[in-house]
């Protein structure tokens, strides 16, 4: 074995325009040498593309929702039309973009890179993966084309299982395929970390991005499975009415509220822990600096994971759950905002002294650190017993998930989409617009989602399309932020688009960030990632000069 | 580089490296397979704590005999597989095919032997859906038991099904002689799937048909 030892400070290939002139990209035109490849870039660029695709769908839907609450009454839709809109908007963003976004993107692009592989450890169960989630996604879209379904992305029956007479088969099969395609990436992701890093690169040398997917992967293969024999039964029920969360005959529809939370619970980290991997390669980069407590960061991960599948009954304390229940599952509910603070405070301490740059991916990275504490902190709101009673199914909760889910998840998928933008297309974008719009999308979201806070605290409930006068000022405050907020994520979709005829050519590594990504492969990547295999002897942060140490 | 071996894929530094890969993914894949049929244990100890008599009444109609029958012949198939795996560390060609096959016929007999339980299920109209009819005690509680036993058998037959058709597979390239001392990583992945789904069964037996019969 041949291999090129990785020296601090070295930097090949980092002269501009010096990619390799073979590269992932250019290795094969047709459409068979995408739509059969087994590179984990390539399918990670198939992912960008169709997530793209199932984001600017999902978004039509928000802006239909938003347009009937800019008045009180009911003047653009009836409420069947109102219950699809927010169906069909829930399912295709949790379903089709924010649970595979990170991971599928920049975990497959990233991990074998970041460690010093070739590829991921099943290429073609990684294509399969993508098949998978092109299918589910195929059957989402179906059930759209039928006429669309009602029942809320969460599918609580008896409703969707006994009553409800929309498309609820197809859309729930949809969700059940794209959930193998995330067990089957989650499973990819745990056996290449385990077994294929290159010679040096020890589990405290691996990049915090790895450590989050890790976390992720094993939400993945433990939650996903209960979800998937959940939705069967529901399925089975509305086929052969065999009962089970059925109340006439003695079923519980309860239980389903149970093994739906199971999973979903911890999908919430499925879609924000790779987001805080991304968190801490950014931070460091655009703060010159290691980070501040990795092994906290790294087993803060972890814990998430564990912890995660312990709480769900926080979703469920208006359900007619006993009251003990809901007191144990409240403290257990505290418990995991400490692993999720810990890496906040983690995070702010690396900016604490360091050479601070304000780059595209580092406005966003800020962006996720203010949004994502302000989410974080009114879930514990929720999780308090009385003050939830008394806001559960109102705006308030939407706004808390989606300062998680749109502030934390989605920021750092953008602050991911521009920071290896360059390493993944071997362009630049223009950084005044990225700058621009980054902003852009900050304003529009505080406008969209800050008078939810507000209006639910008041008490305007979720999932109605009508509501009373006093509320108007805060919707329209809501509606015109979500236009602001569209457009800003419409400028990047044309700059990125521009960008790959016209953007000036990267460098190996344009922004000087460590990483072996950055330091051993061209922009873009050579098909098998590196010519030798490399070997690693430093940590993963080591942005500080050591020279003091001397 | 030591190791050139024909089934070595470019990504890989070694076979080892290879199978270790393999087995860990087998093992992930399997314990996504426990919490998948976890769900479903879930919901049957829930009902069967709110129901206990409906389930035992219910698991009272259950055939044991040929689903003591069905237990054994799943057991010897264990047995069978194993022995296809010793042979294929051995590399010995004829042995793997022979105990594959054997391991099939023992499965297509388990599948068939629990046709007729279904077979007669049917007619009993105790299968749910509008086919059902039993009006005894406890009608709906035995039609959720039932419920749990057709989902529960029935994701179970799934799985025997798709191992039948990952053991023909076997049998295909053992025969072109892909397995051989050096790798066999295939049979011994797909031989600890099979062994995974007859577990399942031996805590299925008992749950559905042995409850309420001391
Ligand atoms: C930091 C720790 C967190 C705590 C303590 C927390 C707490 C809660 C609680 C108690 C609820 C239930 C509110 C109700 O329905 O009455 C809730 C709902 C929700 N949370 Fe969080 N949460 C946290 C983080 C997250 C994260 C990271 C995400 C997503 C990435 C998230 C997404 C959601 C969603 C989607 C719902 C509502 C689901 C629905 O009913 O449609 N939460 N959260
Ligand atoms: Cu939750």
């Amino acid at each position: 074995m041949s291999t090129s030892v990785f020296k601090p400070g070295e930097r090949q290939l980092s002269d501009p325009g010096s990619g390799p002139t073979e590269n992932y990209l250019n290795a094969g035109f047709s459409a068979k040498s995408w739509l059969l490849t087994v590179d984990h870039k390539r399918i990670a660029i198939l992912y960008l593309i169709s997530l793209t695709f199932f984001f600017l769908i999902g978004g039509l839907f928000a802006l239909l929702i938003r347009l009937e609450l800019l008045t009180p009454a009911g003047d653009l839709m009836q409420s069947e039309t109102y219950n699809k809109m927010f169906t069909m908007h829930g399912i295709i963003m949790v379903f089709f973009f924010l649970i595979p976004a990170v991971p599928a993107v920049f975990g497959n692009f990233l991990i074998p890179l970041m460690i010093g592989a070739k590829d991921l450890a099943f290429p073609r169960l990684n294509l399969l993966s993508w098949y998978l989630y092109i299918g589910g996604g195929l059957l989402a879209i179906l059930a759209i084309a039928f006429g669309g379904v009602d029942t809320g992305w969460t599918f609580y029956t008896p409703y969707s299982s006994t009553y409800s007479n929309s498309n609820v088969i197809l859309a729930a099969l949809g969700a059940f395929i794209a959930g193998f395609s995330s067990i089957l990436t989650g499973l990819n992701f745990i056996v290449t970390i385990h077994k294929m890093r290159a010679p040096g690169m020890t589990w405290f040398r691996l990049p915090l991005m790895v450590w989050g997917h890790y976390a992720t992967s094993i939400i993945q293969i433990l939650g996903t499975p209960v979800v998937a024999i959940t939705i069967v039964l529901v399925a089975l029920e509305r086929l052969f009415s065999i009962g089970i969360f059925n109340p006439k005959l003695g079923g519980d529809p309860i239980l389903f509220q149970h093994l739906f939370w199971f999973y979903s619970h911890p999908a919430v980290y499925i879609m924000i822990l790779p987001s805080m991997g991304v968190m801490s390669e950014v931070i460091t980069c655009f703060s010159r600096k290691k980070i501040f407590g990795y092994d906290f960061i790294a087993f803060s991960s972890l814990a998430i994971a564990v912890l995660g599948f312990l709480v769900w009954g926080h979703h469920m304390y208006t359900s007619g759950q006993s009251i003990y229940t809901s007191m144990v599952f409240s403290i257990l509910t505290f418990l995991v905002a400490i692993p999720s603070a810990i890496k906040v405070f983690n995070w702010t301490a690396t900016l604490y002294k360091g050479s601070v740059s304000y780059s595209a991916p580092m406005l966003y990275a800020i962006g996720f650190l203010g949004l994502f504490t302000i989410g974080g902190l009114t879930g514990v709101f929720l999780a308090t017993l009385a003050v939830d009673v008394h806001v559960h199914d109102t705006y308030f909760v939407v706004a808390h998930f989606h300062y998680i889910m749109v502030g934390g998840a989605i920021m750092g998928y953008m602050a991911a989409l521009h920071f290896w933008w360059p390493k993944m297309t071997g362009r630049l974008y223009p950084e005044g617009w990225a700058r621009f719009s980054a902003l852009v999308i900050f304003v529009g979201f505080h406008l969209t989602f800050f008078p939810q806070f507000i209006v639910g605290y008041m008490g305007m409930p979720r999932r109605y399309h009508v509501y009373p006068e006093e509320f108007q000022i805060l919707n329209v405050f809501s509606t015109a932020g979500a236009t602001i907020l569209g457009i800003g994520y419409l400028i990047p979709l044309v700059y990125f688009l521009w960008s790959l005829k016209y953007g000036p050519r990267s460098s190996a590594n344009p922004w000087n960030a460590k990483g072996l990504e950055w330091e051993q492969a061209g922009s873009p990547p050579e098909t098998f990632n590196f010519r030798d295999t490399p070997v690693v002897m430093e940590g993963a942060y080591e942005y500080e000069p050591k020279i003091w140490l001397k | 580089m030591a190791n050139h071996h024909h089934a070595l894929q470019h990504h890989f530094e070694d076979l080892e490296q290879q199978f270790e890969s393999a087995s860990l993914g087998m093992w992930a894949f399997l314990i996504t397979e426990i919490l998948f049929f976890g769900g479903l244990f879930a919901g049957y100890l829930v009902y069967r704590s709110l129901y206990p008599e409906a389930f035992a009444v219910g698991s009272y109609k259950l055939d044991v005999l040929l689903g003591g029958v069905n237990t054994v012949v799943l057991i010897c198939s264990s047995l069978t597989m194993a022995l296809a795996v010793y042979w294929a560390h051995k590399g010995e060609r004829t042995k793997i095919v022979v105990f594959l096959f054997l391991t099939i016929v023992l499965g297509a007999a388990f599948l068939g032997i629990k046709a007729v339980e279904y077979t007669h299920k049917f007619h009993a109209g105790l299968a749910p859906g509008n086919a059902f009819s039993y009006d005894g005690p406890f009608a709906d509680q035995v039609r959720i038991f039932y419920s749990f036993y057709f989902s529960m058998t029935g994701m179970h037959a799934l799985h025997m099904v798709i191992g039948i058709g990952l053991l023909t597979y076997l049998i295909i390239r053992a025969r072109q002689g892909a397995y051989t001392a050096e790798y066999s990583t295939p049979v011994e992945m797909i031989g600890l799937y099979w062994h995974f789904v007859d577990i399942v069964w031996i805590y299925l037996f008992p749950l559905l048909y042995l409850i309420g019969r001391s």
